[in-house]
């Protein structure tokens, strides 16, 4: 829990930076969040190549079901999101679907959605997919003590080989590591299928 | 990543037992950014009080479905075979 509220306050205080004008991001030149997660991936590849013959054992270990791990998320995501659009009578279904569908992957879907939606809904979509990434890096122990280990992989979408990944490690155990990164990557390949799908239907 | 798993299996032997601090720490700068990034952005700032409820319980009823699914799977899955 105390890993989450730092990383919260992280997020805080750079929103608080960035509305006082003291950073922007934008005007850089580089991208610095690229680079990042850049690094923050091959640190994640690094660890996978340090327990490679730890890691072979443990995707043939790895229950071939559980494979079926990403379509369940595809399926379970954009369910409960058309329940929840049933509740927002101004928005379409296939608006709803399309938010859903970022799967935490906001940077990519937000810009798909403003492109082809408009402005409103690319908001709404950064922010939606922003906070199912935060709700899986707070909620990540409550989702595994209710809906089982593989619930804060699911949950963390696309996002399930990156930025989630560590909390989903440290809640799950280090042996959902592969099943996380395999969920993120299939999730990830998705998202601009998917949110251009439901953009072109709406 | 790729990249990441060669150079990562060649060191194999060595201890890498900082690895998780420098991931932890790309991950604060990452949020850090991403807040600094909507933080700047006049769009974000001025429709984050009425189309951020929206976009929560958007996001809430993904997670939740999901896990829901993610149980279901689980139960049928995981705990049988694999030893998990």
């Amino acid at each position: 829990m105390r890993g989450s509220l730092i990383i919260v306050g992280f997020f805080i205080a750079g929103a608080l930076v960035g509305y006082s004008g003291l950073l922007d991001v934008g005007s850089l030149g580089v991208d610095i969040s690229m680079l990042a997660l850049s690094a923050l991936i091959f640190c994640v590849g690094l660890g996978i190549g340090h327990n490679i013959s730890e890691l072979k054992m443990s995707i043939r270990s790895l229950e071939p079901r559980l494979l079926l791990l990403p379509l369940t998320t595809i399926v379970g995501t954009l369910a409960g999101c058309l329940a929840v659009g049933l509740f927002l009578p101004e928005r379409s279904s296939a608006d709803v679907l399309a938010i859903g569908s970022g799967f935490g992957y906001y940077s990519l879907s937000s810009i798909f959605i403003t492109e082809y939606r408009g402005v409103e809904l690319g908001t709404i979509a950064l922010l939606a997919n922003i906070s199912r990434e935060i709700i899986t890096l707070l909620c990540a122990p409550l989702l595994c003590r209710v809906f089982g280990p593989l619930a804060p992989v699911s949950s963390g979408g696309a996002t399930s080989m990156d930025t989630t990944l560590p909390i989903i490690t440290s809640v799950s155990g280090k042996r959902f590591a592969v099943l996380s990164v395999y969920h993120g990557f299939v999730v990830d390949l998705s998202v601009p299928f998917l949110v251009t799908l439901f953009c072109s239907v709406a | 990543m790729a990249l990441g798993i060669m150079v990562g299996y060649f060191v194999r032997r060595m201890q890498l037992k900082w690895l998780d601090n420098v991931q932890i720490g790309f991950v604060w700068l990452l949020l850090f950014l991403l807040g600094a990034e909507a933080g700047g952005n006049e769009r974000v700032v001025r429709w984050i009080a009425s189309l951020g409820l929206e976009a929560f319980a958007i996001s809430l009823g993904g997670v939740l479905g999901s896990s829901v699914l993610a149980m279901l799977l689980w139960r049928k899955a995981g705990r049988e075979g694999g030893g998990k």
